[in-house]
């Protein structure tokens, strides 16, 4: 990679973006060097697209700056910055030719024609579309459109390309065609391409750097060996390729535990005792005999891959994925050994192991033993209850307490699903609603960025009247 | 069911072209009743040498031209303002041109009229020209906003983008980009808004004045003396002239097709 | 591209040509000639009230008449092949392009006395005055508007898959039942917006009375046109009148299609 401390081209700092009261980018930093390809990572509505936007000029960010080569260019319109864009529908000019839709931007800078038609010639040779020149664009295939977009844009020698998720458009093969196409040109062209993508096996094949966005913050930035082999969290690790995400107390540095077993890490400064997220890669455990490893499982399924089997095992109700060339019969006991360094331990992304919230007794009702509370202005009814109206309660509940309301009617209305996470037994969900994060725990797949009514089961709840009565 | 599609079909036609091609006919009638006298053009060339009929085709011509290119150019100004607001003002501004379409011509001719007297009594301006090309100009922009809007909804804004991304500032993305893509929905309105002009009368007959002349009014008159068949004559041009119109539209729609696929 | 000044000038122009006019409408209506507020232009717009329920129940039936016509052509059109529907649409406007006063003016021709109708009729042994009758100006009602109902008609059943309805028909439906339940359902924004496109200039139409019916069968539009030359109050009175119908008529027709539409 590229070391070089002045090779920055674009530099992003603390950008905050909001649209109608929701926060889309939140704080981020982000460098884009000279020649790099650079890809940007995350799920739909993870605020990608708006990064893009904001290089390329066409969004202003409410807050931070954007640097280009060194200068604030917050403000200048597109059309005067060094960037240019491939935008996710090619948005070719229909009522022009491949020819002249290359040609647009020399057009409008007023290059001389001979020249013109030198470059336009030469890129339609770097996108391998020679002797196309007077075709309507209209046309053209879809992986046609995609290299005159590439074409029109590189052709006016930009600093950065930025690509919408150009490939998305476009079926498998086609797909991993552009992917290498894409590469070549890159290098060909010496330009730095800022690719955004929610496919990680594009990032993955494609990128020096690859950075991955989950609501609005980048989560990491590394090459792609890094964010594969080291992901930060739960999050990044469960994005990009397949894993076994457990959870896992780290009793001490290099040593942690798993499923009550204790096993030798590599990783350190973590503390005593603490909770913690693990990842193993699918192929990094080995299937040995059950007396020679410590975690011991019985096979529950086994699909062939082509390179090689998918078990699917079964340890102290846990499910783990594992990738292997051997394949053992469902039903057998197997030993799962994994040496320390591929045991990957990342702090958890919210931390709690009950959810704590404050309550307003609105009013009580004796008689029949209920009081009706007030959360974050929503408003609702707990029975076999009672407290004094006016008290303020400290309500716990356990991750299992929660649940999202199939009918619609919950307890707090509204609460964004931020990120959903398989834990080898069940989903763990972490929640926002306005005034905190939920930590939930499901066996339902939930959508990811979708808002809910989230409902509790007020059974396993622990209540406490809080100190200093009713602030509000 | 299928002969009777075809007899219904028929029908329909003949009840609606009987009455053009009656006039048509008696146009080469060489009498002034409906009996037929034999074969004559001499209404034609009556026609031609009637300075007022030519005049007031000049008339209905420039006022059709000139109210159709102001509309549209007014039109799409509109349609691309009324498209970026948003919820009930969106609403508000799209139902304005309704109202103007669904008033009944009468109204719209006699409200005008109102105010164009008020408005020439203190200006000291009499009705003419300039108030049936006004009038003119109101009725016809509602069909201009009515066919650009759809265009600019279904436009790919990312390609407004990526003209200014490759080096356009916002009025040459638009002169060399947008305008291209809301033509086809300008080049309706105007052709709408210029055979509406052309054949109004309701409207020209309230905001004329006293001696401005159109073609419309110019048929009025000549309808209720009930005499010359030069009326004939011009009814037989004027179906020859709507004809060669839709063929040349069609064939343009034909080709643009073509383009598309 | 994200503006919304351009449309300031359409604004202003709407409102300069469109609300201050009809606001001088409502204005004169309610004032007597010296300009002050009085309620006699509407005294005397009601001696018309005869006048007015005679130009509604004309256009009623006319409207009444092009949807019957209209509705069978539109299916037939919409059934047939690409090319032919095109010819078919393009030979139904033709006629809609032609001036509107010629098109009276034909009829005029065809049914005056010794015209080739009534020529023709008495060689059957039939004498009878084809014109000056209220038949007479429904019938140029409808020639005038039928195109109107037509189009908009056609334009909706052209978008009713055929496979909707043959999928209907395999589901046991005979052609009646096919018509009722598929293609009428459907069918309903076109009624609509035909009903519209017919009733309102119908209802309004000045002249198709004057040429072709008789003294007693002049219509509201006519009214207006002889009355306001001289007595401008009266005239916006009526104008008004007419205006206000038109507009609950139009409510009452949308909130049935809006019904309608949710039935379905």
């Amino acid at each position: 990679m590229a070391e070089a401390k002045n090779d920055i081209i674009v530099s992003l700092r603390d950008i905050f973006v909001e649209f109608e009261g929701e926060v889309i980018l939140n704080h981020i930093n982000l460098d884009i060097r000279d020649k790099e390809f650079l890809t940007i990572l995350g799920p739909s509505g993870c605020g990608k697209t708006t990064t893009l936007r904001i290089i390329g000029g066409f969004l202003e960010p409410k807050e931070g700056t954007v640097n280009f080569e060194g200068k604030k260019i917050n403000g200048l319109p597109p059309y005067k910055r060094n960037v240019n864009t491939v935008f996710q529908k090619y948005s070719l000019f229909p009522h022009l030719n491949v020819f002249e839709n290359i040609a647009f931007g020399m057009r409008i800078k007023k290059l001389p024609k001979n020249e013109i038609k030198k470059r336009v010639k030469e890129m339609l040779s770097i996108v391998d579309l020679k002797g196309y020149e007077k075709r309507s664009v209209s046309k053209l295939s879809g992986g046609q459109q995609q290299r005159v977009a590439i074409a029109r844009a590189l052709v006016c020698d930009p600093k950065v390309l930025l690509l919408d998720e150009p490939l998305g458009a476009l079926d498998l093969k086609l797909r991993k065609n552009m992917q290498w196409e894409l590469k070549q040109i890159q290098q060909k062209t010496d330009t730095a391409f800022v690719y955004v993508t929610h496919d990680q096996e594009e990032a993955l094949t494609m990128s020096d750097t690859v950075v991955v966005m989950n609501n609005g913050v980048i989560e990491q930035i590394g090459t792609p060996a890094d964010v594969y082999n080291e992901p930060v969290n739960a999050f990044v690790a469960d994005f990009i390729g397949e894993a076994n995400i457990i959870n896992g107390t780290m009793i001490d540095d290099c040593r942690v535990r798993i499923l009550g077993e204790e096993l030798e890490c590599v990783d350190k400064g973590f503390g005593q005792n603490t909770p913690v997220d693990i990842v193993i890669r699918p192929e990094d455990i080995e299937v040995v005999k059950p007396e020679e490893a410590k975690l011991k499982g019985e096979v529950t399924e086994v699909v062939f891959k082509g390179v090689h089997y998918e078990m699917t095992v079964m340890c102290k109700g846990c499910e783990w994925i594992i990738h292997s060339t051997k394949c053992e019969p469902v039903g057998t006991t197997i030993g799962m050994k994994v040496i320390p360094f591929n045991i990957q331990i990342m702090n958890k992304m919210f931390l709690a192991e009950k959810n704590t919230f404050y309550a307003d007794v609105i009013s009580s009702d004796k008689e029949n033993n209920t009081i009706t509370v007030k959360v974050e202005d929503c408003e609702f009814e707990i029975e076999n209850r009672y407290f004094e109206e006016g008290t303020r309660l400290e309500i716990s509940l356990p991750p299992s307490a929660l649940s999202i309301a199939g009918d619609g009617v919950g307890h707090i209305d509204d609460v964004y699903i931020e990120s959903v996470i398989f834990k080898g037994e069940h989903n763990e969900i972490i929640l926002e609603s306005d005034e905190q994060k939920w930590l939930m725990q499901s066996y339902v797949d939930e959508q990811v960025a979708t808002y809910v009514p989230l409902k509790f089961d007020f059974t396993k709840a622990e209540f406490k009247i809080a100190e200093g009565k009713n602030e509000t | 069911m299928k002969k009777f599609s075809k007899i219904y079909t028929a029908l329909i036609i003949l009840f609606m072209y009987v009455p053009i091609l009656t006039l048509i006919l008696f146009s080469f009638n060489d009498g002034k009743t409906t009996v037929w006298k034999g074969f004559t053009l001499r209404w034609y060339a009556d026609l031609f040498k009637d300075s007022q009929i030519i005049s007031s085709l000049w008339n209905t011509l420039l006022i059709a031209l000139l109210a159709s290119l102001f509309a549209t150019v007014l039109g799409t100004m509109a349609a691309i303002g009324i498209n970026n607001f948003k919820g009930k003002k969106k609403i508000l501004l799209q139902n304005a041109g309704n109202i103007e379409i669904l008033t009944p011509d009468i109204v719209t001719g006699v409200a005008l009229m109102l105010m164009f007297t008020l408005l020439g009594t203190a200006l000291h301006f009499k009705m003419g020209f300039i108030t049936v090309l006004l009038a003119h100009i109101t009725f016809c922009t509602p069909y201009v906003v009515l066919n650009v809007l759809p265009r600019i909804r279904h436009m790919d804004y990312a390609v407004y983008e990526a003209a200014l991304d490759l080096g356009c500032n916002q009025w040459q993305a638009f002169r060399k980009v947008v305008i291209h893509e809301l033509m086809p929905g300008m080049f309706s309105g105007f052709l709408m808004s210029f055979t509406f002009s052309m054949d109004d009368f309701v409207i020209t007959y309230f905001t004329r004045g006293s001696s401005f002349q159109t073609l419309s009014i110019q048929i009025y008159s000549m309808t209720h003396q009930r005499i010359s068949p030069k009326i004939n004559a011009l009814s037989a041009l004027m179906f020859v002239a709507v004809l060669i119109l839709m063929i040349i539209i069609n064939i343009k729609d034909k080709n643009q097709e073509k383009r598309k696929v | 591209m994200k503006l919304k000044r351009p449309s300031i000038p359409y604004i202003i122009w709407m409102v300069v040509f469109t609300m201050i006019p009809l606001l001088l409408i409502l204005f004169s209506a309610f004032t007597d000639r010296n300009g002050t507020f009085s309620l006699e232009a509407f005294s005397k717009a009601f001696g018309y009230f005869d006048v007015f329920l005679r130009s509604l129940w004309i256009a009623f039936i006319s409207t009444l008449i092009c949807l019957i016509l209209a509705y069978p052509i539109a299916y037939i059109m919409s059934r047939q092949k690409r090319n032919v529907q095109n010819a078919l649409t393009m030979i139904i406007m033709i006629p809609m392009w032609m001036n509107f006063l010629l098109r009276i003016y034909a009829w005029l021709t065809l049914l005056q006395n010794g015209g080739p109708v009534d020529t023709m009729l008495s060689f059957l042994g039939i004498h009878t005055t084809l014109l000056g009758n209220q038949g007479a100006v429904i019938l140029g009602m409808v020639y005038e508007y039928l195109p109107f109902m037509v189009l908009p008609l056609y334009s909706v059943m052209a978008k009713i898959d055929n496979g909707l309805i043959e999928a209907a028909e395999d589901l046991g439906s005979n052609k009646i039942k096919v018509m009722r339940k598929v293609v009428f359902p459907l069918s309903i924004p076109g009624i609509v917006s035909g009903i519209t496109m017919v009733f309102v200039p119908s209802a309004s139409t000045f002249l198709v009375a004057q040429y072709l019916g008789g003294v007693d069968d002049i219509m509201i539009g006519d009214v207006i046109d002889r009355i306001f030359w001289s007595d401008q109050n009266t005239g916006s009175a009526i104008a008004l009148i007419l205006m206000v119908a038109i507009l609950i008529f139009l409510i009452i027709l949308n909130f049935f299609g809006d019904e309608e539409a949710i039935a379905q």
